[in-house]
């Protein structure tokens, strides 16, 4: 399943995230991506050993309270038992959403509440904070995105059909980090619909007068 | 001296599980001992105020004791481990934003982690430790600058330079293991 997964995140997104400093938006993505990735799981495990071997220093320990062990302990004695997490679906039952994102969908594919934008292309903007944005776009098999370059990063991720561009062909799983550097035209692969969750942090550049103005109204 | 530290590093996995099996109340006032302080300073360079870094500590120790039964020494130390809780508490108490979690691997029919693979793990930690601390002074900074919420994910280098090669390995065969054990 993990293995034919080509196109993975960056060490930096690793590393804003085992630190846990990257936009809620971006951190979705991550999370999404891991759910179904071993290799950037591990490489995760990896950063966030790091975060380990810095707060193991013991030069910079600061002194808790005189009390704090006792006051910790009434906290556990007076804590709810830790609720045993019911997975919301038997493993047998496969879904086109790993966990994370069904969470912020409030279910799997059919649950998403979708808003036409232009050519076919439809769009479901993510509640989160608001220093990223976050939507899963739903592009028809053949249709191209508008040309456009970026100002800060996008995150792509697939989870259903495959688009491409200069950067090479992106199936379920696979993930394309955008910068200021890229400038492509993301075009669906002929047949089922393709998927992806994308977030960024910026605005995107359009080059053609349409797609701008259509940009104000659908606020990608 | 090598010895010595890593039959204490040893030693925390085991009051984890002694937390955990028993509910060991001196197991957990040793990890108590160890990582409240290291816990609160982490809170406070991350940007919290005394009082907010105390309570914190409080509410991420006490989240140690309850969730003892999920911790996997094969992978990831007791370090990291208590690290990802006070990072996911920051997150909420200064943040104040959700954090999405990957889907996590359920235990699969062999629950009982290898010991073997747990101490490897255990040991390339350790020499993860000490190869930061050798690390260009530099380097370290702006390592420590990414962690503690001062560099945003673009200022980040992509190359960091940190040897994570062996660690990453040793964290993937766990991982494959507990695919293998799920079927
Ligand atoms: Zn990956
Ligand atoms: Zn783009």
């Amino acid at each position: 399943m993990t293995n034919e997964i080509k196109h993975h995140l960056t060490d930096a997104l690793l590393m804003g995230y085992a630190s846990g400093n990257l936009p809620e938006a971006f951190d979705l993505v991550v999370a999404t991506h891991i759910s179904l990735c071993d290799e950037c799981r591990a490489r995760l495990g990896s950063f966030e050993a790091v975060g380990g071997a810095l707060i193991d220093e013991a030069a910079d320990a600061v002194d808790v309270n005189d009390d704090a062990l006792e006051s910790t302990l009434r906290l556990i004695e007076g804590a709810p038992k830790d609720p045993i997490r019911i997975r919301d679906t038997a493993p047998e039952a496969e879904t086109v959403f790993p966990e994370p994102l069904r969470d912020y969908v409030g279910g799997d594919l059919d649950a998403v509440r979708w808003r036409s934008i232009a050519g076919g292309v439809k769009q479901a903007v993510l509640p989160t904070s608001r220093d990223a944005t976050v939507r899963l776009l739903a592009i028809p098999g053949g249709a191209a995105m508008p040309d456009h370059g970026h100002h800060g990063t996008e995150l792509t991720l697939v989870l259903k059909g495959a688009f491409r561009d200069d950067d090479g062909l992106f199936a379920r799983g696979d993930v394309e980090v955008a910068n200021e550097d890229l400038h492509h035209t993301p075009i669906a692969e002929p047949g089922e619909v393709c998927i992806c969750l994308a977030a960024t942090d910026a605005p995107l550049r359009f080059k053609g007068i349409l797609p701008r103005i259509a940009q104000r109204f659908i606020g990608i | 001296m090598n010895v010595v530290v890593e039959a204490e590093e040893q030693d925390w996995a085991a009051l984890v599980r002694r937390v955990d099996r028993d509910k060991d109340k001196a197991a957990f006032a040793a990890l108590f001992r160890h990582f409240a302080p290291r816990v609160k300073a982490f809170l406070m360079k991350s940007g919290a105020g005394e009082a907010l870094a105390e309570e914190c500590t409080q509410e991420v120790m006490a989240t140690l004791w309850q969730k003892a039964h999920m911790f996997d020494p094969s992978r990831a130390s007791v370090s990291t481990w208590i690290y990802t809780i006070a990072r996911n508490r920051k997150i909420d108490a200064l943040r104040r934003q959700r954090r999405p979690e990957p889907e996590d691997l359920p235990w699969g029919p062999e629950a009982e982690p290898d010991q073997a693979e747990v101490m490897t793990l255990q040991q390339e930690s350790e020499k993860l430790a000490k190869a930061m601390k050798k690390l260009p002074e530099k380097q370290r900074k702006l390592i420590e600058k990414a962690y503690f919420g001062d560099l945003s994910h673009s200022e980040i280098a992509a190359e960091t330079g940190l040897p994570l090669g062996t660690i990453k390995s040793r964290i993937r065969l766990a991982l494959e293991r507990l695919r293998h054990a799920m079927g």
